[in-house]
C-alpha cells in the first residue's frame, strides 16, 4: 500500500488532496446558499426554522456534517504542509520585487484569502452553530410541534450584534478572492485543461466569485439595514 | 545610439559558503544597442583593471538557445522582457536607472558564485526518466510515423524548453513543474514515449520532489516568464501523467 502513500504525499498528491477537498467545499457553499435563502420566504422564518431542524437532526446530514469538517480540516491541513514547503523551497529572497502583470494578486495571496475565510468560519461558527446547540434560544410552534427559533438568532445577530457585519462581509470578499483563482486552478491539479474547456471553467470561476459572496451578503445586509 | 549611465546593485558571493551581499557599482558610457551581458562584460573589463574581482554570471550562446545565461534582474528573470539574458538589450533600460541583479534564487539551485547557481537538480531530474531508453532504431523517413500536425506541434512546442530554469526563480513556490511538465509532456504525446510513460512520470516527479523544489499553485507566473513561453497546459499535463501512472501503474 506504500503506493498511496507515496502518491498522496508527492508534491501532485497534496495538490490533489487541496483541490478535491476545495471543490468539495465549493459544493457545500452552493448547498448551504441555497438552503440559506429560506430566510428569505415570506412565512416569518418557518420555512427555515424547519430547514434548520432537519439539518441538525436528519442522520444523513450528521454524517455529512463529518464528512465536511473532514473536508475543511484536510484542505487547511494540506494549506499548511504546502505553504511550508514552499517556503522552504525558496530560503533566500529576492531584494528586489518585480512582480509581472499577468499574475494575479489572488493567485498568489490563496494563503492570506484562505487564512481570513478561517477567522471568519469560527466567528461564524460561534454566532450559529454553536448557540443553536448551547445556547437557550427561544421556540417557535409550527404546526403543532416546538422548535429552536433559529431565524430569530440569525436576525437577531446581524441586527444586535451588527459589528459582525464587516467581518461577515470582508469574509465573503476574501472568499470571492480565494475562489476567483482557486476554482480554475483545481482544474489544471487534477490535470483537466482543455483548449475549450479551461476558458469556459475560468469564466465559471470568475462567476462564483462574484455572485456566491454576493449571495451570502445579501443575508447580513438585509437584517442589518432593511429589517 | 544612446549612452547611458547606470547604477547596479550586484550580489556578490565568493563561494557556495560564503555569505553573500549585495554590492553597488556605477557604470557609465553604456551603449543602449549592447545586451545585457556585453554590459556586464564591460563591468568587468572595469573590475579587473582596478585589480578586483569580476563578476561571474552564466552564459553561452550568447543567442537564446542554450538556456545557460540567467540573471534576476529587478525582480523579474532574465529582465523585463520575455526573453532570455543575453537577448536583453540596455534599449529596454533608461539612462540614470538603478538595476537590481541577483541569481535564481530555490533550495534546489544553490549558488556556487556571485551570480551562478549550480542547475544540475535539473539534469538528474532529466536523468530519472527524461529520455527515450527503448531502441527506436534508426531514423525514420518522413511521415513514416503518422502524428497529427497539432499534436505534432505541441510535443515541438514542449521540447523547446532550454532548461534555463527562469520557471523556478519566478514562481513564489521556486516550483520546478513547468520544467518537468514539458520534459515530460514532449514524449507523452509521442508514440516513442508511450513504452516508459508511466514509469518516467514516476521517477522525474520523484526526483523534482526530492530535489526540494515547491508545489504548484497555478499562478502562472512561471509561463509568463518563460522565454520559450511553455504553457500552464504542460504542467496540467504532467498532473495528468503521474496521477494516472500513481493509480493505474502495475509497477
Ligand atoms: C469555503 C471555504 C473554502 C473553499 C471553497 C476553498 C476552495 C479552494 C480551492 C478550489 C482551491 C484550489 C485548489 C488548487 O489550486 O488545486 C483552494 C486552494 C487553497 N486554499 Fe482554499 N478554500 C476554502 C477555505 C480555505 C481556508 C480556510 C484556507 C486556509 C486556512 C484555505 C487555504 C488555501 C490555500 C493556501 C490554497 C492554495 C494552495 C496552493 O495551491 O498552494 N482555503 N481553496
Ligand atoms: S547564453 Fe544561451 S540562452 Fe542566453
Amino acid at each position: 500500500m506504500s503506493w498511496i502513500s507515496d502518491a498522496l504525499t508527492s508534491s501532485i498528491g497534496r495538490k490533489l488532496s487541496m483541490s478535491l477537498t476545495g471543490l468539495f467545499l465549493v459544493s457545500f457553499l452552493f448547498v448551504h446558499l441555497s438552503g440559506n435563502f429560506l430566510l428569505f420566504k415570506a412565512d416569518n422564518g418557518d420555512a427555515f426554522n424547519l430547514y434548520s431542524h432537519f439539518m441538525s437532526t436528519a442522520g444523513i446530514i450528521r454524517v455529512l456534517e463529518i464528512v465536511l469538517v473532514a473536508g475543511f480540516g484536510l484542505h487547511i491541513y494540506t494549506a499548511i504542509v504546502l505553504t511550508r514547503k514552499n517556503a522552504a523551497a525558496r530560503p533566500v529572497e529576492y531584494v528586489a520585487n518585480g512582480s509581472n502583470k499577468k499574475v494575479t494578486w489572488f493567485s498568489k495571496n490563496m494563503g492570506l484569502s484562505g487564512s481570513i475565510v478561517l477567522v471568519f468560519l469560527l466567528l461564524h461558527l460561534q454566532n450559529f452553530y454553536w448557540r443553536y446547540h448551547n445556547w437557550d434560544i427561544p421556540m417557535v410552534e409550527i404546526d403543532g410541534k416546538e422548535y429552536k427559533d433559529m431565524y430569530f438568532l440569525v436576525a437577531s445577530v446581524f441586527k444586535n450584534e451588527w459589528w459582525v457585519n464587516p467581518v461577515y462581509l470582508l469574509g465573503l470578499l476574501l472568499l470571492g478572492f480565494h475562489l476567483q483563482h482557486g476554482f480554475a486552478s483545481a482544474f489544471n491539479t487534477l490535470g483537466l485543461e482543455h483548449k475549450k474547456y479551461s476558458p469556459i471553467i475560468s469564466r465559471i470561476g470568475n462567476l462564483i466569485s462574484v455572485l456566491i459572496p454576493l449571495g451570502f451578503a445579501t443575508m447580513p445586509l438585509y437584517f442589518w439595514l432593511f429589517n | 545610439m544612446k549612452s547611458m549611465n547606470l547604477t547596479l546593485k550586484i550580489w556578490r558571493q565568493a563561494n557556495a559558503q560564503a555569505k553573500g551581499e549585495m554590492k553597488t557599482y556605477s557604470l557609465s558610457g553604456i551603449n543602449d544597442h549592447m545586451s545585457f551581458l556585453e554590459m556586464l562584460d564591460v563591468l568587468n573589463e572595469d573590475l579587473v583593471k582596478k585589480g578586483e574581482e569580476p563578476v561571474a554570471f552564466d552564459h553561452d550562446c550568447r543567442e537564446g538557445i542554450c538556456g545557460a545565461c540567467s540573471l534576476v534582474i529587478n525582480g523579474r528573470p532574465h529582465g523585463p522582457l520575455q526573453t532570455t539574458t543575453c537577448q536583453l538589450h540596455m534599449r529596454s533600460f533608461k539612462d540614470g536607472d538603478t538595476i537590481y541583479i541577483e541569481p535564481w534564487r530555490a533550495k534546489a539551485f544553490p549558488v556556487m558564485k556571485d551570480l551562478i547557481v549550480d542547475r544540475s537538480a535539473f539534469d538528474r531530474i532529466q536523468q530519472a526518466g527524461g529520455y527515450v531508453s527503448v531502441n527506436t532504431g534508426s531514423a525514420p523517413d518522413a511521415n513514416e510515423i503518422p502524428i497529427g500536425k497539432q499534436i505534432a506541434d505541441e510535443a515541438f512546442n514542449s521540447a523547446t524548453c532550454i532548461g534555463c530554469g527562469a520557471c523556478v526563480a519566478a514562481c513564489k513556490n521556486a516550483s520546478a513543474m513547468l520544467f518537468v511538465g514539458a520534459k515530460l509532456s514532449q514524449y507523452a504525446m509521442l508514440p516513442q514515449g508511450q513504452v516508459e510513460r508511466k514509469r518516467r512520470a514516476e521517477a522525474m516527479v520523484a526526483q523534482m520532489d526530492k530535489e526540494g523544489f515547491g508545489a504548484c499553485t497555478n499562478t502562472g507566473a512561471c509561463s509568463a516568464e518563460c522565454p520559450k513561453e511553455i504553457s500552464m497546459a504542460n504542467i496540467a499535463m504532467m498532473n495528468r501523467e503521474f496521477l494516472t501512472a500513481k493509480f493505474t501503474g502495475e509497477a
